[in-house]
């Protein structure tokens, strides 16, 4: 596929700790990590789609002047954000895996009517849902 | 006080989150200012004013709207008795659920059931969780308040008749 959504950015309030927590804990992989001065180009992808990219920006100069960049981290910090999703093949077993490495689950695997859903936020505040499909 | 939420630290904001996080996956049990003051790691009278400052509304008032919305969706998605829904989305009795869910929404719970259910159920494609926020009330006044007023639909638009 050629045409389509390539990248998604997210805000995070510390790029080595949001890369920690992508890498480490969610098991995604560094796709590109490049610098120019103060700014970060940073893009994570997950294992099994390699035609798309997480970037994880950290909100700040030169693109945010210093009182958007508080705002935006304001916002991030309080969840706010709109919300993410993960799907996983079992829910269960993945929440158990990654409460294991330390990640903030903010609801436990839920059956709904088939599907299996969990809750998790990242260090800085996004909200994610790991959901598992009907079988 | 009118105070730029912008201007609270991030992180302090992101310990409150943790707070509203915990009454969100257990809205049913009992979240005295205490026991959330000390998730977030702030002093009681802090934690009070900062969660209003950041989300707006004060801390029990947000849980309340959290449990409207869990027994909304238990009216909706399950057959339980209305007792037993009362209970289980943090009420402990009848006649609070009931009057509570009166003043906040305009309905009764057995209305709410009835409307629910009367309407086709064609959302499957959104998360579960998302469905059931957007019947979260919008309570920009307290409850007690709002007894005192007309009722006229809680976010505005809606008239009741």
């Amino acid at each position: 596929m050629s045409q389509g959504v390539a990248m998604v950015g997210l805000y995070v309030r510390d790029q080595d700790e949001a890369l920690a927590f992508y890498v480490e804990k969610l098991g995604f992989r560094v796709h590109t990590d490049v610098r120019n001065g103060e700014y970060r180009w940073l893009t994570v992808q997950h294992p099994d789609q390699p035609s798309f990219q997480l970037g994880l920006f950290a909100p700040g100069p030169p693109v945010l002047d210093a009182g958007t960049a508080q705002t935006v981290r304001a916002i991030v910090a309080k969840g706010a954000m709109p919300p993410l999703v993960l799907n996983v093949d079992d829910c269960r077993a993945a929440y158990e895996q990654l409460r294991a490495r330390g990640v903030e689950f903010t609801q436990e695997p839920m059956d709904r009517y088939g599907t299996v859903d969990a809750g998790f936020r990242d260090p800085s505040g996004n909200g994610w849902k790991m959901i598992q499909a009907r079988r | 006080m009118r105070v730029d939420p912008a201007s609270q630290d991030p992180e302090l904001l992101r310990r409150l989150l943790r707070a509203k996080d915990r009454m969100d996956a257990s809205s049913h049990e009992a979240w005295s200012v205490r026991r959330l003051a000390r998730v977030s790691g702030v002093s009681e009278a802090h934690f009070a004013r900062s969660f209003k400052q950041a989300f707006g509304i004060p801390p029990h008032r947000y849980l309340l709207t959290r449990r409207i919305e869990r027994a909304t969706a238990l009216l909706r998605d399950t057959d339980l008795p209305i007792t037993e829904i009362a209970f289980q989305a943090g009420w402990g009795s009848l006649g609070t659920f009931g009057r509570t869910v009166r003043d906040v929404t305009g309905e009764s719970p057995g209305a709410i059931r009835a409307r629910q259910w009367a309407t086709a159920r064609e959302l499957g494609c959104v998360p579960a969780c998302c469905i059931s926020a957007a019947s979260r009330p919008h309570l920009t006044i307290a409850v007690s308040e709002k007894r005192r007023r007309v009722p006229s639909g809680i976010n505005g638009s809606e008239e009741v008749k």
